[in-house]
């Protein structure tokens, strides 16, 4: 069974993002770019449905700019066996990543695709759910465990109550939450293997996608900053303020 | 211009997100119609017809609907679409899983987590964990969008909407629910306390948390809440999230006990009227969002607080 995993850059989570002066985005000059954490957790999962025989080969995709090549390196490095670029320097919506990707998996094939819960730079968490329906198949969202047999996932998932679990038929789409696995490093000799495994090149114009974006960006701000609070020397004084300055108690 | 805001409920009662959905819809402007699929869900119905400013309440009564499977929703929801300008709900793990299709085959792209409206097609969501507010405008005939609770005071009751029955679309047969393990709690639910005790690793372990926040969070009436790292670590079940990628919470008062106060934490609560932070770094980054911190042995602060109450 082939996993087909796309994997996003984005800013690493580390990094405080500061908004341009002129309102139009973020800064991303020299600022450290990493995959995002929810796909390092779809391509470790991916990587042991692998190594417990369940799946035969794992094509990592992303979709942006030639930098995207580092992080399909990295996903290469953690054991994907392949990838693709879908390369372009234009803005890509969720909607658009979809099509782009519902193009590969017509192309590819795979039984499963796994994809990040969500991209922590939008934060939008949709591309899953749009792959699963333009594909017309089964979703799994937010896994925290996947087991796959008789062509069925049998995968928990993370609800605002607690967990569920659902049974869905493959193929079909899964998309990951935290506490699915804990991602592997790539170690050094891996790295030095995965610039040797093969790695497409292709435009969403030869995938016959229109991407033009449907949401227009006006402005982006700075969050309205929290107003200095104060230290307080001990619980009563702690109480005081409660009872008497803020009135929540 | 009418706007359909799909329900999340339990059959017999509205999920605390909805009327904050509904109330995003006032701002939008125009009728409100909220749908109600489910089995046996007479009981919901009756409570979205109550809410004030809703006009009709469609029910789709079956057993396709009687666990949120999104592959029987979406279809359902995008043969009422083309009658709406705005399809909404709330951003909840059950919004969040639904919606998103519902956009894809009506070939939208769905405006995720709005936290304000500008007018009908121009609203802000944060990006980035909540760092950056982005001002977006749609050019999608339909606008398909979740809703962050914490961005719209709740639709009060009052109303008097008509209630009107509609049929069920076909089951997909290619998903079910074999389980649901659910969180019993008598607290209140994080996305609609008031108050709320949250405990970071710096609780130690499970006993612990359970041992020094509780008799805090009963005092308090409170709801209980936790970092990423107290869920990892198996202090507490994962719906106790609060942050980027859990629950975002925007509480009266918000008391973060041993968190240091990631950006990713800071995210899910950084909204809360009154933030509390007791922990033992004068340096913790938590200390930047509190209006009141307390530096110290959280085992020795916590068990005084609940006494001095
Ligand atoms: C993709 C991604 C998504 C994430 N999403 C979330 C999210 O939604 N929510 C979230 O919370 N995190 C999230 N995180 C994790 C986040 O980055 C932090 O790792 C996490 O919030 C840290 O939890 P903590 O503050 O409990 O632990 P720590 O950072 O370890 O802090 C523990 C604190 O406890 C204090 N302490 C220890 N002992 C005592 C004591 N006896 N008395 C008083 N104080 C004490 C310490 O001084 C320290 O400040 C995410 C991370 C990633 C990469
Ligand atoms: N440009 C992209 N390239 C590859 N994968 C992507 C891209 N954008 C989104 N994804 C995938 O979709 C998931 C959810 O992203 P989002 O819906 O933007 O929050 C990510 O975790 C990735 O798995």
């Amino acid at each position: 069974m082939k996993i087909l995993v796309p994997v996003k850059r984005v800013i690493d989570y580390n990094v405080k993002v500061r908004v341009k002066a002129d309102q139009t985005g973020v800064e991303t000059a020299n600022v450290k770019m990493s995959m995002n954490p929810f796909d390092e957790i779809a391509i470790e999962e991916a990587v042991k449905l692998r190594e417990a025989g369940v799946a035969t080969e794992i094509v990592a995709v992303s979709i942006g700019m030639t930098q995207c090549q580092e992080t399909l390196r990295t996903a290469l490095a953690m054991g994907a066996d392949r990838a693709i670029l879908v390369e372009t320097a234009a803005e890509i919506q969720p909607l658009a990543v979809a099509k782009l990707l519902k193009a590969i998996v017509d192309k590819e094939a795979p039984q499963l695709v796994i994809l990040g819960k969500q991209a922590i730079d939008d934060d939008s968490n949709q591309t899953g759910q749009m792959l699963a329906a333009l594909l017309n198949w089964p979703q799994a969202t937010f896994a925290s465990k996947v087991t796959i047999a008789n062509n069925e996932a049998e995968v928990m998932r993370e609800i605002d109550g607690g967990m569920e679990t659902v049974a869905i038929k493959l193929p079909a789409i899964i998309t990951t939450d935290l506490r699915l696995n804990t991602p592997r490093y790539a170690t050094l000799p891996n790295i030095m293997k995965a610039k040797k495994k093969p790695l497409d090149v292709m435009t969403p114009d030869a995938l016959g996608v229109d991407v033009t974006p449907r949401l227009k960006t006006l402005k982006v701000v700075e969050p309205a900053k929290r107003k200095g609070g104060v230290m307080v020397a001990d619980v009563a004084a702690l109480i005081d303020k409660l009872k008497n300055e803020a009135k929540v108690i | 211009m009418a706007t359909l805001v799909i329900a999340e409920h339990d059959n017999e009662t509205l999920k605390p997100g909805v009327t904050n959905a509904i109330a995003a819809a006032h701002k939008i402007g125009g009728d409100i119609h909220v749908l109600v699929a489910g089995s046996h869900c007479a009981g919901a119905a009756a409570a979205a017809a109550a809410v004030s400013g809703v006009s009709k309440v469609l029910v789709v009564d079956s057993p396709s609907y009687a666990t949120a499977v999104a592959e029987n929703l979406a279809p359902l929801i995008v043969g009422l679409a083309p009658a709406y300008s705005h399809v909404l709900a709330s951003a909840s793990a059950y919004g969040k899983n639904v919606l998103p299709r519902v956009a894809a085959l009506l070939d939208v792209m769905q405006i995720s987590d709005i936290v304000a409206v500008e007018s009908p097609d121009t609203f802000v969501r944060p990006i980035y964990a909540g760092n950056a507010f982005a001002t977006v405008q749609s050019s999608d005939k339909i606008k398909i969008i979740t809703v962050r609770s914490t961005g719209f005071d709740a639709a009060p009751g009052g109303g008097t909407a008509a209630i009107e029955n509609i049929s069920a679309g076909v089951d997909a047969g290619n998903s079910r629910v074999v389980k649901q393990e659910l969180t019993k709690s008598d607290r209140p639910e994080l996305a609609a306390a008031k108050r709320i005790v949250s405990g970071g690793r710096g609780m130690g372990d499970g006993d612990k948390y359970r041992s020094v926040l509780e008799p805090l969070a009963d005092k308090l009436g409170a709801a209980l809440g936790a970092s990423r790292a107290a869920v990892d670590a198996g202090f507490v079940p994962n719906d106790y999230q609060v942050g980027q990628t859990g629950k975002i919470v925007a509480p009266e008062l918000y008391i973060a006990i041993g968190i240091s106060g990631a950006i990713q934490h800071l995210a899910g609560m950084k909204e809360s009227k009154v933030i509390v932070a007791i922990n033992k770094d004068p340096e913790a980054p938590i200390f930047q969002v509190a209006d009141y911190g307390l530096v110290g042995d959280l085992f020795t602060l916590v068990p005084e607080l609940t006494a001095a109450l």
